[in-house]
Formats: structure tokens, sequence, C-alpha cells
């Protein structure tokens, strides 16, 4: 790695993103629920399908983490109330439990390897996956080549950010 | 690190991601009443413990979550095979290399 070219120096930001609604939805059969809730339901594990505002990645076999502006909360809860109603589905609200930072930037891939032990630079443009962040769970999805957005529960971030600033200092000294 | 190939992401990841659950193939009785003291026993911690290919149960609890199944040779900590929960155990000659 060339850990001293000036592309690394230049390193990378991290910003706290506005608050955002989260829900994570549990069900067997996605055929037919995305089109009630506004956005198709990919059942390949780490893909992610976007209409509009709103999108669905999925986490798991029967797991996927539904986002949506802060302002579509009330609709999008109507929508899943609507749905509950007619099929066996498990959805929980999170917003508030997590928050997500935007980190981007020429040095993004060699900031996130001070704390996620997957080969990030394999992660498409548009995909996520839940994964491991020195010992803390995490959301990570690709926005674009130099840009990720990291979703933590709240109540761990001030480790996971510790981390993050102090690899930020490293590779601002060249390390 | 140990890099563990996931049935169900259908990626090799870290190790890191996953967390070793036990022997794989253990069914519950279906009735634990019938049992004698000594088969409950039995059931609830005599295992296996080979020196070689032993089946054994992992969960991708950071990623996607699912238990599944691996085939690991424990001597030399080399993961033969992961395949999903439910299916029958897959052939250790053929995983091994020694089938003819
Ligand atoms: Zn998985």
């Amino acid at each position: 790695m060339n850990a001293m070219t000036p592309t690394i120096a230049a390193g990378a930001t991290v910003t706290e993103l506005a608050p955002t609604t989260r829900i994570v939805l549990r069900l067997a059969d996605p055929g037919g629920v995305g089109i009630a809730l506004g956005v198709p339901l990919s059942e390949r594990i780490g893909s992610r399908a976007t209409n509009g505002a709103r999108s669905a990645l999925c986490l798991g076999p029967d797991e996927w983490l539904i986002e949506a502006p802060e302002t579509e909360a009330a609709t999008l809860g109507a929508m899943i109330a609507d749905l509950a109603a007619r099929t066996a589905i498990s959805a929980v609200e999170v917003s508030d439990r997590e928050i997500t930072w935007r980190i981007e930037g020429p040095a993004v891939l060699e900031l996130l390897a001070a704390g996620c032990p997957r080969n990030l630079a394999g992660m498409p443009v548009g995909e996520g996956a839940r994964t491991i962040f020195d010992s803390v769970q995490i959301v990570l999805t690709r926005e674009a080549e130099d840009r990720f957005h990291l979703t933590v529960w709240r109540s761990f971030a001030p480790h996971v950010r510790a981390i993050l600033d102090l690899a930020l200092r490293e590779l601002a000294s060249g390390l | 690190m140990l890099l563990i190939h996931c049935p169900y992401c259908d990626e090799t990841l870290p190790e890191l991601e996953f967390a070793y659950a036990g022997e794989a193939h253990i069914a519950r009785p279906a009735d634990p009443s019938k049992l004698s003291d000594e088969e409950w026993r039995d059931f609830l911690f005599i295992r296996t413990n080979p020196k070689g290919v032993h089946f054994e149960r992992w969960r991708h609890i950071n990623g996607c979550g699912r238990f599944f199944n691996a085939v690991r040779e424990t001597v030399g900590d080399k993961f033969l095979s992961t395949y999903e929960a439910g299916e029958p155990r897959p052939d250790v000659a053929t995983l091994t290399g020694e089938a003819k």
C-alpha cells in the first residue's frame, strides 16, 4: 500500500447525517411486499433497491433495512400497518437506535480498514452489508467509489468514532 | 484470520463476522421426558470432539444472521466446506480429495 502518497494525506472526512426513518422488516416471502411499500425488496443479500429517497437493503435471507426521510415516517408506518393486516411480517422501527455517518474521501478504504475486516474494495457501489467494526456490529453501504455510509447503534457510536478519529490522525500524519 | 464462506451470502468473509455454535447434526429428542438420565446427558453434553474432520454449526452473526453448517478439519483448522442448515452432511471423501 502506498501509505505516503498525497491522496492518503488528503484523508477522509466523517460527517453525521440528519435523522432518518429506519425500519427492520422481516418476512418469509418478499414477493409483492415491495409494491406495497413503494420500494422493491431484492432477495440477494447485500443488494439494495431504491425508489426516490426510499431504499431497502437486503441484510439476510428474510431481513431488510428500509430507510426513508424522516418526514415519511407516518406514511411508511401506515403502509406497514396495512401490510401487516394481510401478511405475516415483523416490522420494527429502529430510527432512533442508530446514527449514520457519511465517510468519504480518497482514503476512505484505508480509514474503514482501521476497524472493519471485510474487503470493502470489493463492495460494489450501491450495495451494502451488515458487518463488524472493532467488535461493534455496523451496517455499511457504498454510496460512491469513495463514499460510504456507516450506520451504528447510538450507544456504540463513541467507541467507533474514537477509532475513526485516531485513524484519521494516523492517515494525516502519513502513517 | 480465517476466511469463511457463508452459504447464504455466497461470499467468503472474515472470521470476525462469524460465531462458532457447537457440533452440527444433533437433533433434539422429540420427547425428552421419555429419555433416561444417561440419554439426556448424552444429548446435552457428549460430543464427538474428533481430531480431524468435524461437522459443526456456525452463525454469520455480524452479517446475514443465519446459522449454517461447516466441515472443518480440526488439526489444520481448514474449512473443507460450508452448507445451508437442514442440508445433509456432504461426503467427506469427496471434500478431502480421497474419493477415487
Ligand atoms: Zn451470511
